[in-house]
């Protein structure tokens, strides 16, 4: 739940940053997303890999990357995650198997092939990689190609589809010649897991059961999660496609609304003890976006610009 | 030790396997096919099919699974059969491989090598016979490698392999079956160092790959005409070794840059710009480039030969600019006849 809402709080501080001017160039935020991306990387080891998206804010926070460095990354500070150079589509954290969030949408999914490549060829038996990916991209042929060459060579790669429903403006039902994703596993030889992407519970127990079973039968697995974006697609989505009252809907039973009255209405909680939840990750939120405007501007030096384009 | 350019390109992979677990060899028919011209011949018996890996025609799919196995800890040398299908994979070399080291600010490097075979003259028409080098060598990231002798197929192809970042190596085709010295002996051939193939005083000729013999077999006829050519072989496009063009640029004082890739808009426009920037002082004569004719590369024997540049095409821009003589000093000289014999103007 804390890492749910810190996620919010997070994008909910970012696009008030960016409103504010503070954040130069583009941004993906995932409100709505929260169960799906803390879900999906709660039962993760630290040294499993992930390939988070363009919209990576979420699954990155779930794998622990340093919230601190993710702000000051996005508000192009040299205390960045990628020392400025990345911005929010962008963040890379290798010491927790963040090999990097991708912007181009689809082209993740080979490489996150890769990474699960080298865990077979180095033998290692308790590792996997996770592949994000949604609706949109799951007509690219990257990750068509992907799927297959994954269940060819028996990869121990999760391919997280998460269906919200929009590639930008464009419903799933516009783009897919069959919206029932979990179609696909069949033809290229993946276990698929389904779940209903805004229950955090489900969302955790379905990928610890993927985890197991990539491991076990030594395989990729195919996980489906239904959600719904309530941000827009970008920082310049008008929200011309969809209705006021849609996105309304979705906020009522968006995933820590959903979260909070399950644990209130099962006696686990009290709403003040929910209300404390969401004080602490404000206050961490709060830290990182002092951290990153207190943090010097991003090194602009010739020297800094043209260095490491190459590794030797 | 005699071999050829494949040998030497298949022995370069297999010594680089034996001596590194890391280094795994994938593409479309490696195996026991040995590759699209033959340059895996046999490692798939030596090493086994999990080092050795036959994908099937996805390139985006096995040049980013490549990519991926690359970041996160092996040596992958992927063979794309033709440079021409680069296009098909563009985005996984263009916008990750080359993007991902600079991109994840230095904290995941990409020691990758794309072999694929490059160029024209085989009668492979238009989508399998391009020379695109330009277009790897404008994205900052990528290493561009053009080996030109079985030598330096072999020497490069080791330190290719041996680098941290992504390389693109460029074989010839025509030049599979050329054979040459290659050592028994371990060696390397550091990437960014240009070859001098010929010393001459007169002319500098620039060129890489299959080009770099017609330059040497039109230095020879120059050099019966009492011209002589200085021949330099660049072997990396990319980092481009300047010094080398320089320093021959400033004793002779002339150059031709001649490749087998479309003049327009080549790797030529940026040599003779550089030389232009840093050695305009020492230029007697403007640069010229040889290239292909613009257009896409035709089938039929006679087209493909018409397109391409051939000896004759570099003997003769070459005469032209060592007799080319400057609009200003040759009406200096016109002037100064006049002034002297009023009568030499008129011929």
């Amino acid at each position: 739940m804390l890492r749910m809402m810190k996620v919010r709080t997070f994008e909910e501080e970012v696009r008030r940053l960016y409103y504010e001017g503070a954040v130069h160039g583009t941004l993906h935020l995932c409100v709505g997303q929260e169960a799906a991306d803390i879900g999906s990387t709660a039962v993760l080891k630290k040294e499993d890999f992930v390939f988070p998206t363009h919209r990576g804010h979420g699954v990155c926070i779930g794998k622990g990357t340093d919230m601190k460095k993710m702000m000051a990354e996005i508000l192009g500070r040299r205390t960045g995650t990628n020392l400025g150079r990345g911005g929010s589509m962008h963040i890379c954290d290798a010491e927790n198997g963040i090999i990097g969030s991708n912007g181009v949408v689809g082209a993740n999914a080979p490489i996150a092939c890769g990474a699960a490549l080298t865990i077979r060829q180095k033998k290692q038996e308790d590792r996997v990689s996770v592949c994000f990916t949604g609706d949109g991209a799951a007509n690219s042929g990257a990750v068509l190609e992907s799927m297959n060459l994954a269940g060819l060579w028996k990869l121990p790669v999760i391919f997280v589809l998460m269906e919200n429903h929009y590639a930008v403006s464009t419903l799933v039902e516009n783009a897919s010649a069959n919206p029932d994703f979990t179609k696909r596993a069949e033809t290229f030889n993946l276990n698929c897991f389904e779940t209903d992407g805004n229950d955090i519970l489900a969302v955790r127990d379905i990928m610890r059961q993927a985890r197991q079973k990539v491991l076990e039968d030594r395989r990729p697995c195919l996980v489906v999660e239904h959600t719904y974006r309530i941000s827009g697609h970008s920082k310049s989505d008008a929200n011309k496609y969809r209705t006021a009252e849609e996105i309304r809907y979705w906020e009522e039973r968006g995933p820590i609304i959903r979260f909070s009255e399950k644990l209130i209405s099962e006696g686990m909680f009290i709403r003040q003890e929910i209300d404390e939840i969401l004080a602490e990750a404000r206050a961490a939120v709060g830290e990182a976006v002092d951290f990153a405007l207190q943090s010097p501007a991003a090194d602009d030096t010739a020297a800094m610009l043209t260095s490491s384009v190459y590794a030797d | 030790m005699r071999k050829t350019y494949r040998e030497a390109i298949l022995e370069a992979a297999a010594e680089e396997m034996a001596r590194d677990d890391a280094v795994i060899v994938m593409g479309e028919d490696v195996g026991v096919y040995g590759g699209g011209f033959g340059a895996t011949e046999g490692l798939i018996e030596t090493y086994g099919p999990e080092r050795v890996r036959n994908t099937p025609v996805s390139e985006t799919a096995f040049v980013g699974t490549a990519i991926g196995a690359a970041a996160t800890g092996m040596r992958p040398v992927v063979e794309l059969m033709f440079s021409d299908f680069m296009a098909v994979c563009w985005d996984q070399i263009m916008n990750e491989a080359a993007k991902i080291h600079y991109m994840y600010a230095g904290s995941v490097n990409v020691p990758l090598v794309i072999r694929t075979a490059a160029g024209a003259g085989t009668g492979a028409a238009s989508q399998h016979s391009q020379s695109l080098e330009n277009m790897y060598c404008h994205v900052p990231g990528l290493k561009v490698v053009v080996p030109s002798t079985p030598y330096d197929a072999k020497g490069l192809l080791k330190t290719a392999i041996r680098c941290n970042d992504p390389v693109i190596f460029l074989e010839q085709k025509l030049l599979y079956n050329m054979e040459g010295e290659v050592p028994e002996t371990e060696y390397t051939v550091p990437l960014g160092k240009a070859a001098v193939r010929r010393q001459g005083d007169d002319i500098t000729l620039i060129s890489y790959g299959r080009m770099v013999q017609k330059c040497l077999d039109a230095a020879e006829a120059l050099a019966e005409k009492g011209w002589q050519a200085e021949v330099i072989d660049l072997r990396t496009l990319s980092p481009l070794d300047t010094d080398s063009v320089l320093a021959s640029v400033r004793k002779t004082g002339r150059a031709v840059i001649v490749h087998e890739a479309v003049q327009f808009g080549g790797f030529g426009g940026e040599i003779s710009a550089m030389i232009m920037e840093e050695a305009f002082d020492a230029l007697k004569a403007p640069v010229r480039r040889i290239g292909a004719a613009y257009c896409p590369v035709p089938c039929a024997p006679e087209m493909e030969k018409n397109v391409l540049p051939e000896t004759d095409q570099i003997i003769e821009t070459a005469e032209g600019i060592l007799n080319f003589v400057p609009t200003s000093l040759a009406l200096r000289i016109h002037e100064s006849r006049a002034q002297a014999s009023p009568a030499a103007c008129f011929h």
